[in-house]
């Protein structure tokens, strides 16, 4: 089975016309087979994307890709709860269920897990499969051995298995909105600054060290994970997804790269210089993969 | 009015025996291994200290609930259901848990048990928290520290099981059960291996211009000048600079620790039915001191007396404190 790659709901709050812009290149020109669309982070965001959100799903899916809607991370407020019970009815398109909220708002109908609902192994995997989940997007930070484990799991069950292979790892979310407090102001009264910054707001140690970055509520990896020199043992191990992270750098061109790996039109070391000139000034880490500290590289020549 | 339980940290035999003596209605505890989120060197129970805890608790008529409330990584889930097996057998009065695998085979294997829902499950409305209840049959839910009083009083009246709050003690922020900022930087994970800043990455310098770094895997989190007392190096308690602030700011939370204290009786009348105190990795004389001062407290509440609560806010004198975001959404 070919390796499908997919593009994750976009973690920042670009703007209406950005995100306008970016799904129509990603429709046109880029190697990708599946899209998940919608907000995941902030609840508050929701309402400046959502009127565009049917004619993005139909030119996204006009151009054959398989286009899914994600559901928020944290449900707490009234709208967030009504945001997810809105989505849980739906019956086309699929979706990606975020929260436990939306697990008991969609029953037993048929739906995908999202990275946030913490599908760590094969017993928990198999219970979801139960009641009703046709596919698995595990959580970042599983290790290599682990995915091996619950992919075999997952597809003995005829789940779709998925993995993060690029972009920021989301490393938390909190009641709190950090960009706010940053700028002085609470969650309520925040003004959306998180929009002055597309790839997260970075923060660094006192001693000038890059660390984090913030997303609203989320905390993020300062580094981007790739994953592009593990993706062959990935999908020889069950892995049937690659989910590519939306970053403010050239999607189009991040997923040609993935994809030349994939189908063996690229040598890794080119597709890997490829990557950081399309990256310039990022760091890469697969830490999370090779069950060591997140943030590390880790090269077959030379482990950390 | 509801029962306002007293839940006490036992991190060791011993402080289990001083939280029983002290008042607690239960005590909470885990293993030695990751199967609990307090997964620290030198805290946690073998089975023969639980076996005796079990005993010395109940005949004193306190319960003892046991904590499996780590996510076990794909292969390893053996050591979670073991546990369970074990504190089964060893009669504890209900285990607390997150991953749905373990939960799922706790409702299946021990029916008899009562299943509560840890704070690492994330369950933060109405809905999630039925889901947990009509799934598994969880008869109790550990609200996130995420909630105000008046949220916390809605989600009563729309939910079929108990509520327990935190009241006392470490004041995390991150929802739990949702945070691999551990992980990103040592290699050990909160939600699979139990860990959070553990001891054996830190470490502490004197720089060159007289400041005290404290560090995390090699990563300074905080800074403190010659007056200030270096404190522990806790990713979301650590000082940062970004783009638009040079001087590095706390982030995301000061190191302050949750005090509920004057909060109580508005929770008891809330509708909250356990009260929750952190500290597992605490001491005996600590133990002792809060749990014996909330018990006080909650007896006076219960039994329509005035509660004493200077008592309560004077535990955490000299610290900073906070009520998060139990009292106003602003804290958000």
């Amino acid at each position: 089975m070919t390796p499908k790659l997919t593009l994750g709901p976009i973690a920042y709050h670009w703007s209406a016309e950005e995100r306008r812009d970016f799904y129509a290149r990603i429709a046109d020109e880029a190697a990708i087979d599946e899209v998940y669309l919608g907000e995941v982070i902030c609840s508050k965001r929701a309402p400046f994307h959502e009127a565009d959100l049917p004619a993005t799903i139909e030119r996204l899916e006009r151009a054959g890709k398989t286009v899914v809607l994600s559901t928020l991370a944290e449900v707490m407020l009234k709208r967030e709860r009504k945001a997810t019970g809105d989505l849980a009815d739906m019956d086309h398109p699929e979706i990606e269920i975020n929260n436990a909220a939306g697990l008991y708002a969609r029953g037993t109908r048929p739906h995908r897990i999202g990275p946030f609902m913490n599908g760590y192994n094969e017993a928990t995997i198999a219970w979801m499969a139960g009641k009703g989940a046709t596919h698995v997007c595990l959580p970042t930070e599983l290790p290599g051995e682990a995915i091996a484990v619950a992919a075999k799991a997952a597809r003995a069950l005829g789940l779709g298995v998925e993995v993060q292979v690029f972009g920021r790892a989301s490393l938390a979310v909190s009641a709190r909105c950090y960009h706010a407090r940053a700028h002085g102001r609470t969650k309520d009264n925040c003004q959306f600054v998180c929009e002055n910054d597309a790839d997260g707001m970075p923060l660094r140690t006192s001693d000038d060290r890059p660390i984090l970055r913030i997303n609203g509520i989320q905390t993020q990896s300062e580094s981007y994970v790739s994953l592009l020199p593990e993706c062959t043992a990935l999908t020889a191990g069950g892995v049937t997804h690659l989910r590519l992270m939306p970053q403010a750098v050239d999607m189009v061109q991040v997923a040609a790269v993935f994809r030349g790996v994939l189908d063996g039109a690229l040598g890794l070391a080119g597709a890997e210089a490829r990557l950081q000139e399309l990256c310039d000034g990022i760091g890469f880490s697969n830490g999370f993969f090779h069950g060591q500290a997140g943030y590390r590289r880790i090269t077959a020549a030379s482990p950390a | 009015m509801s029962l306002a339980e007293l839940i006490c940290p036992a991190g060791t035999p011993a402080a289990l025996r001083t939280a029983v003596d002290a008042g607690a209605d239960a005590v909470y505890c885990g293993f030695q291994d990751a199967t609990n989120a307090r997964n620290f060197p030198g805290l946690n129970f073998t089975p023969d200290e639980l076996a005796a805890s079990v005993a010395y608790a109940h005949a004193r008529g306190t319960k003892v609930l046991l904590a499996l409330n780590t996510y076990p990584p794909a292969g390893k889930v053996d050591l979670w259901r073991q546990a369970a097996d074990t504190g089964a057998r060893l009669g504890v009065d209900a285990f607390i848990v997150a991953d749905m695998g373990v939960a799922d085979y706790i409702a299946r294997t021990h029916p008899d048990v009562r299943l509560h829902l840890s704070v690492q499950a994330a369950a933060s409305s109405p809905e999630a928290i039925r889901y947990y209840c009509e799934e598994f049959g969880v008869k109790r839910v550990v609200l996130p520290r995420i909630l105000t009083i008046p949220e916390i009083r809605q989600i009563r009246k729309e939910i079929p099981c108990e509520i327990e709050t935190f009241i006392f003690g470490n004041h995390g922020l991150m929802v739990e059960g949702r945070c691999s900022l551990t992980n990103y930087l040592t290699g050990q994970s909160t939600n699979m291996d139990g860990v959070c800043s553990p001891a054996s990455d830190v470490t502490y310098e004197r720089c060159a211009d007289g400041a005290m770094a404290s560090r995390l895997a090699g990563f300074t989190i905080d800074r403190f000048g010659p007056e200030e007392n270096a404190g522990y190096p806790t990713i979301c308690k650590g000082r940062y600079t970004a783009p638009h602030r040079d001087e590095a700011f706390y982030a995301f939370e000061e190191p302050v620790s949750l005090n509920l204290s004057r909060l109580l009786p508005e929770l008891i009348e809330a509708g909250v039915h356990a009260f929750k105190i952190e500290g597992r990795q605490r001491s005996k004389s600590y133990v002792r001191g809060v749990v014996s001062a909330f018990r006080k407290a909650v007896d006076d509440i219960r039994a329509g007396r005035e509660a004493d609560i200077a008592d309560l806010v004077a535990l955490t004198e000299g610290q900073k404190q906070t009520q998060g975001a139990f009292q106003t959404k602003k804290w958000r």
